[in-house]
């Protein structure tokens, strides 16, 4: 079996091109889909040390942008949230983690379609290139935000940056939204149809159930975008009134009639709540993994996890409404939407729990990933707390579209995302290159970056509860905002130490590259079934056997066994008690 | 409604074990990835296999194959679901909106306007509804030839003449004829002069008659790409699976349709 297995046509293609840039090996594709957030990432990153500088030094010159007039400020805003939110937050964790693990943790030998796999990474590419493109036509990128609103967004007229520059957003988007229609749908049938035997669905990994889960949210959520941005291209094109009520812009009564801007709301949003699931949920899968793994115990309530994670996605689709409280809408949807937002505080402080519970009393390993996994635990409990609060439409009034709003979106989602990333990089990179991390710049870049984020959005909160309005551009013109300047400026600096520090990761993860320590095929000795194949896997990752699974995920410390963890494929044991 | 699924069910066991009668009379190279086929190693004492039913269920790796591809296309149908409820809502949020007139100052409704070319549109419904029939004779043609396919590939035996009625070839045409009365259906509507940006009704109108002829686009390629692959002597399992999820996808499409008419028609 094994030999006629190993001398199956599935050995790899040879020739760089076939290997390398038009792989259909899921590793490869998941370490594309890597670089290409890791550069998507510097992008985004470099655009907000510009927008930091910017607002304390509204009238410096800067480099490669001279001086920041109040739309390029926008368009840096523009760019830096849409860059960060779809090609880091929504690519590197499903696209690129997803793609590596998923197959090899349910035992398969790749995705279901591999030919689809490498189209919707090439899509993606794509819908970077063209967003990027933005930047170099005819009166810049678009100045709309990432949220897009419209009529702003739907008026080709309505600003510099809203004529090619805004089609070609709205077009990237919309390559996007198919890049990962096709890339849920592998996800989809592979966890379903391609799990080893003895893989029941209650024995994979959470990681596998947290990319399963983000697939079906990507599944139903990037459908509506994709037709919220074809009515969009059509308003602005096509002369309709989806969107835009009649106006006057520039001086100029536009030509629509009747459109309502709410609608995209509507639209945006019901994609838009489920998206920022979508990027979190990988993250809560991989620091589950390693809090596990580095404590040395099984996860705290393995079900409970799992059904939180379903009970998030499927409350995820309810609530869009609650950022929507300042549009107008009646009261009584507003307490619907807010009492349903609540409900998602249940599921996420049972996560909390669940994670805090998997640590206690552990003996804890205090290695780099599980730095980075409890500090995604901290980010995520000090970004989630403020979303109650924004949850009660009477404090929204107050803290609508003020900085409170930005230190909560990026406490949870930006950062505690990036935080599950930086663990997940840490935790396979051994396994993804062969090599080891080193361990005490993993430290040092831990720790300042926890800090560093910690010190830039946290006085967020501050300057928005104090009125800091979001998305203007200079701040020294009021009175009540120039005596928040201070906090800007402390923000600023925090932000420019947190991001040279960003180069110790870049140093660290190309220098252990090539030079690091090799590493073992189960370096911390985890369960998974990763770790039972070869260091870097080879092509159809067991080498010609199919693993057969016999254990759960997470079996650590049971007692009667021989160390002090038991592989998913060795020989049954009792169950561990959890 | 249990009944009927458990006929069909039923149905699709047999036709499954039938296939497994056919397919054991021939041994393919049996790649690597057939999952939890079990045979090499043992099975797991504490309940092996799977609580869902979908892996390890010691199916030929072909039939293994048409399943996951099928499981994709209920993806994609569930995707392409997603985009009409959305351009739904819209129809609907928009339907209710009334418009500003500037003149007069006052609110007044602008929907309801289009006066659908009726005719038409039921001639391409049916061209369309013809056309899943066709689909179907396609599909059962061809999963027929596969199920076949090891007992031809017998030295010796022959099953008389290869080429039967050319359903997909039917289909593909009829859906070719189905988006040229849909184009029809515009320069008539061009005709009336509801352009895509004269009311929201027409906009809608355009709308989503277009999104549903992309989605066939889609299916006729699909279709078209069965079908150089019959000519290029592919192996038929493969192309079977492509007219499979065509068939179903296809079906989907009339089913689209038939809603998009009926929002057309009766949510005005
Ligand atoms: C208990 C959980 C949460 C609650 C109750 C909550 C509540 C809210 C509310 C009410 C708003 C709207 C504020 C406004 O615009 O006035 C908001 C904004 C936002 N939230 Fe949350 N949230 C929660 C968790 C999350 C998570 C887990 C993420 C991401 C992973 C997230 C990402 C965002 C983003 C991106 C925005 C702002 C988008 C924008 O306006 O640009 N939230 N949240
Ligand atoms: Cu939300």
């Amino acid at each position: 079996m094994a030999t006629s297995a190993t001398a199956h046509a599935h050995a790899g293609p040879q020739g760089f091109i076939r290997k390398y840039i038009f792989s259909l090996d899921h590793k490869v594709i998941g370490i594309q889909y890597f670089f290409l957030a890791l550069t998507a990432v510097f992008v985004g990153m470099f655009l907000s040390l510009l927008m930091r500088i910017h607002l304390i030094a509204p009238l410096a010159s800067l480099p490669l942008v001279g001086e920041i007039k109040p739309e390029t400020y926008l368009s840096l805003l523009t760019m830096h949230g849409t860059i960060m939110v779809f090609f880091v937050l929504t690519t590197a964790p499903q696209g690129g983690f997803g793609n590596y693990f998923l197959p090899i943790q349910i035992g398969a030998p790749d995705m279901a379609f591999p030919v689809l796999n490498m189209l919707s990474f090439w899509t993606t590419f794509v819908g970077f290139v063209v967003i990027i493109a933005a930047f170099f036509v005819q009166g810049g990128a678009p100045l709309h935000g990432w949220t897009g609103y419209p009529p702003l967004s739907a008026v080709q007229s309505a600003g510099p940056g809203e004529g090619l520059g805004a089609d070609l957003w709205i077009t990237s988007i919309a390559i996007f939204c198919l890049a990962s229609l096709m890339g849920a749908l592998n996800f989809l049938t592979t966890t379903l149809d391609m799990r080893a035997k003895g893989m029941t669905m209650m024995r994979m990994p959470l990681t596998v159930w947290s990319w399963f889960i983000t697939a079906i949210l990507g599944l139903l959520a990037f459908g509506v975008l994709l037709s919220a941005g074809i009515l969009l291209l059509m308003d602005r094109n096509l002369g309709t009134s989806f969107y835009v009520p009649q106006i006057i812009v520039n001086g100029q009564i536009m030509l629509h009639k009747g459109g309502s801007p709410l609608l995209w709301q509507h639209l945006f949003w019901f994609f838009g709540h489920p998206e920022v699931y979508i990027a979190i949920l990988p993250g809560m899968g991989v620091t589950s993994q390693i809090l596990s793994t580095f404590s040395r115990k099984p996860i705290f309530g393995y079900k409970a996890m799992v059904y939180a994670m379903l009970a998030i996605g499927f409350f995820g689709f309810m609530v869009w409404g609650h950022h929507m409280f300042m549009s107008g809408m009646s009261p009584y949807s507003a307490f619907a939407f807010s009492l349903l937002t609540m409900c998602i505080g249940v599921p996420s402080a049972i996560k909390t729990f669940n994670w805090l519970g998997t640590m206690y009393k552990a003996r804890i390993r205090f290695q780099t990933p599980m730095l980075y996994a409890i500090g995604f635990v901290s980010l995520f409990v000090s970004g989630g707390l403020s979303g109650p609060f924004l949850a009660q439409p009477v404090l929204d009034i107050q803290l609508h579209d003020t900085y409170f709003v930005v230190g909560h979106f990026h406490l949870i989602m930006g950062v505690a995302a990036i935080f599950g990333m930086f663990a997940a990089t840490y935790y396979w990179f051994p396994k993804m290159f062969g090599r080891m991390m080193n361990e005490s710049w993993g430290r040092i870049h831990f720790f300042i970056t926890l800090i560093g984020t910690y010190a830039i959005f946290m006085p967020m909160h501050y300057l928005g509860m104090a009125g800091g309005t979001r998305r203007y551009s200079q701040y020294t013109e009021v009175a009540y905002l120039q005596k928040l300047m201070p906090i800007h400026q402390f923000m600023t600096y925090a932000a420019i130490i947190t991001i040279a520090a960003q180069f110790i990761f870049v140093i660290n993860l190309f220098w252990s590259m090539f030079k690091g320590p090799k590493a073992s095929d189960n370096p911390w000795e985890a369960t998974t079934l990763e770790w039972i194949t070869a260091t870097p896997p080879p092509h159809d990752n067991f080498g010609g056997v199919t693993p057969v699974v016999h254990n759960g995920p997470y079996e650590y410390g049971v007692p009667g066994a021989a160390r002090d963890f038991v592989m998913q494929t060795d020989p049954p044991v009792a169950s561990s008690g959890h | 409604m249990g009944r009927l699924i458990a006929a069909l069910k039923l149905c699709v066991t047999q036709r499954l074990a039938r296939l497994e009668v056919y397919m054991a009379t021939y041994t393919p190279s049996t790649p690597m990835n057939q999952l939890g086929r079990g045979g090499s190693v043992p099975v797991p004492p504490n309940g092996g296999g799977d609580d869902g039913g979908f892996s390890d269920s010691g199916l030929p790796n072909y039939a293994a194959r048409l399943r996951r591809a099928r499981l994709g296309m209920i993806c994609a149908i569930v995707t392409v679901s997603m985009v009409f409820v959305s351009l739904t809502s819209a129809y609907i949020v928009r339907r209710g909106l009334p418009t500003f007139d500037d003149s007069t100052r006052t609110y007044f409704r602008d929907w309801g306007s289009v006066q659908l070319p009726w005719v038409l549109l039921f001639i391409n419904t049916a061209i369309l509804l013809i056309s899943s029939l066709t689909m179907e004779g396609a599909r059962r043609q061809i999963a027929r030839r596969a199920a076949l396919a090891p007992v031809r590939s017998i030295p010796g035996v022959s099953l008389g003449d290869e080429r039967g009625f050319p359903w997909l070839g039917v289909t593909a045409v009829l859906g070719f004829g189905f988006l040229i009365g849909q184009w029809m259906a515009w320069g008539e509507l061009k005709a009336r002069g509801f352009l895509v940006s004269t009311n929201p009704d027409s906009s809608f109108v355009y709308l989503l008659t277009a999104a549903h002829a992309v989605h066939l686009t889609g299916g006729i390629i699909a279709l078209l790409w069965a079908g150089t692959t019959s000519l290029l002597h592919r192996p038929v399992e493969g192309r079977r699976i492509v007219v499979d999820v065509a068939a179903w996808y296809w079906h989907f499409m009339a089913v689209l349709w038939i809603y998009v008419f009926a929002l057309l028609a009766f949510a005005r």
